[in-house]
């Protein structure tokens, strides 16, 4: 964990000035590298509570690498800062993580609430489960509107299911940092929007800074407060009109998204593809 | 002693013709003592996919059995069991250091570990002595290692209740594990380290070349016909067990090698799951 910050009060007064009094998350010269291969050079970010900020690029640009590194799990340079908005100190934040891919086996004898207690109670899954436990975990599922999946085994959720319920677990305990890494591969079209308007929906709510990474990037458009288009470093940010207008983006993303999106410009966004 | 009171016990609850050896008694009690740690262990084993690496760490044992029994100290069991958890520790580093295929890296120090313990055992000319650790000896077990066995078992339980949740979340994903703040390398270290103990101090009565099954099979059974946790931990261990008692009658009887008699049986049962799988979802 050496990211964890040391008490500097004058790095924390200029953090100060530039939050201007609000919460906010600093990814500073962020590097990371595996073996001799630089993923990640420079790296630095600075998200708004009550943002949602979409992370978009190519495969292998280093999305997840990044996500991870913020959790700790990947050794990295550069520090993760969090200023709360009440004290203003740094420290480490809550972050609540959805995984890119859970490979884990499908005839897994495991169930939702097995899930929600390895994760949040100290009485061990194989043991018993108390009313109080099976309580909580209803109630976190309810912010999803998964509460019904309790019984089920994770392995025969459907795609959609199982984000709903991975979501409502990133949730719980409410986090002050909410990292989303392409959550919603392998879901229709419909389920996709569903999924959107609940992350905005519970930022919303609960104030939450949110880094999505997706390769929607219509729904990206739609939703997302900040784009960062992220290649190794930053290659630009801003808000979704400002980086999809970028030439570079063009140039990663090829050239047809872009024609489509500029002849129906005004119209909604949903007969795209 | 207690073990003169467990003698008294099942010569009471069990008047057949092979309860009446003392031996037999002991053997019972320590198939009752092995088979839930087995069951228990499997579990996880078989969620991380981990068959393979276990089967490398009876190798690991077999060598270590063979330096501690070379070197001569008082009790070459000693040796063996710190050897198997160093083994343990250098693959599971390894294996997460590195991206190469972690088959690979498993079989290549497993097949090193056997063939050193080979070589080390052939040594002399002196094999036939070791014979015993390929196919075990159940029914040679003495009081004393009764009373090791009872202590193993109660720090596994203890240890399964503390890191259970932790290795669950290991086996869904590690970075979620992260995420909440499990240190998962600690935790494959502790995991491995137990399977490495238990794995040791058993092979001389199961055998190295059996071992592996009865870690696997309850596990692999159980897998079949049950969806949350709970059931899954307590089929396999009543499969482990049951497979135990009734592998060590059957081998009494038919004058068989017990603790393949018992990965019989288990198998059996991982058949009669496999047909029931379809009904479970
Ligand atoms: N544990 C690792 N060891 C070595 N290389 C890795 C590791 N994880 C990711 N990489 C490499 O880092 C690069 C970035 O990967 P990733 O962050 O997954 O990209 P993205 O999520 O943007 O598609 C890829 O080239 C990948 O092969
Ligand atoms: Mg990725």
């Amino acid at each position: 964990m050496e990211q964890l910050k040391e008490k500097n009060p004058q790095k924390i007064k200029s953090n100060e000035n530039q939050c201007s009094g609000l919460c906010c998350t600093r990814v500073e010269n962020f590097c990371v590298n595996f073996g001799n291969m630089k993923v990640l050079e420079d790296v630095n970010l600075h998200i708004h509570c009550g943002e949602l900020t979409a992370i978009i690029g190519p495969n292998g640009g280093g999305k997840s690498t990044l996500l991870k590194a913020m959790l700790g799990e990947v050794r990295h340079s550069g520090e993760l800062k969090y200023l709360d908005e009440k004290d203003q100190s740094s420290g480490q934040p809550v972050i609540g993580y959805v995984p890119q891919h859970l490979s884990f086996d499908t005839d897994t004898p495991t169930s939702v609430l097995d899930l929600f207690t390895a994760c949040n109670s100290n009485i061990p899954a194989w043991l018993l489960s108390t009313k109080k436990i099976k309580t909580k975990v209803k109630e976190s599922l309810a912010v999803t509107k998964a509460e019904h999946l309790i019984n089920r085994r994770i392995g025969a959720l459907s795609g959609g299911e199982l984000q709903r319920v991975l979501l409502a677990l990133a949730l719980d305990p409410m986090p002050d940092l909410l990292l989303l890494d392409e959550p919603v591969s392998g879901i229709d079209q419909n389920g996709l929007e569903v999924f959107y308007d609940t992350v905005s929906e519970i930022r919303k709510k609960y104030d939450l800074s949110i880094i999505l990474v997706s390769h929607d990037l219509d729904l990206v458009e739609k939703y997302a407060d900040r784009v960062i288009l992220l290649n190794g470093t930053v290659l630009c940010s801003g808000s979704a009109k400002a980086v999809f207008n970028d030439p570079i983006t063009a140039k990663i993303f090829g050239l047809t998204w872009f024609k489509n999106r500029s002849s129906d410009q005004g119209k909604d966004d949903e007969d795209n593809q | 002693m207690m073990l003169n009171l467990w003698f008294d016990f099942i010569e009471f609850l069990l008047p057949f013709q092979w309860a009446g050896h003392d031996f037999m008694k002991s053997a019972l009690l320590a198939i009752l003592l092995i088979t839930p740690l087995f069951g228990l262990l499997g579990t996880m084993i078989v969620s991380n996919k981990m068959a393979f690496f276990s089967d490398a760490l009876g190798h690991g044992a077999f060598t270590g059995i063979a330096i501690g029994s070379l070197i001569g100290l008082i009790s070459p069991i000693m040796a063996a069991v710190i050897f198997s958890i160093i083994f343990a520790l250098i693959i599971t580093v390894i294996k997460n250091k590195s991206r190469a295929s972690t088959d690979t890296i498993i079989g290549v120090f497993s097949s090193i570990a056997i063939a050193l313990g080979l070589v080390l055992m052939s040594f002399g000319g002196s094999f036939n002595k070791y014979s015993s650790y390929l196919i075990g000896d159940l029914l040679s077990i003495s009081p004393t290692e009764i009373l090791i066995l009872t202590i193993v078992f109660i720090i596994v339980i203890a240890l399964w209740v503390i890191i259970f949740n932790k290795l669950l979340m290991v086996s869904i994903n590690q970075s979620l594990a992260h995420s909440r703040g499990v240190n998962t390398l600690l935790i494959e270290i502790i995991f491995t380290a137990m399977i490495a103990v238990i794995v040791t101090i058993s092979i001389q009565w199961v055998g190295l070349l059996i071992i592996n099954s009865l870690l696997v099979l309850p596990a692999a059974g159980a897998r079949n016909i049950t969806k949350n946790v709970r059931q899954y931990t307590l089929v396999a261990i009543i499969i482990a067990v049951f497979s135990g008692v009734c592998g060590l009658i059957a081998s009494y009887y038919l004058n068989t090698a017990t603790g393949a008699t018992i990965v019989l049986v288990a198998g059996i049962i991982f058949f009669l799951t496999l047909i029931l799988k379809n009904k479970f979802d």
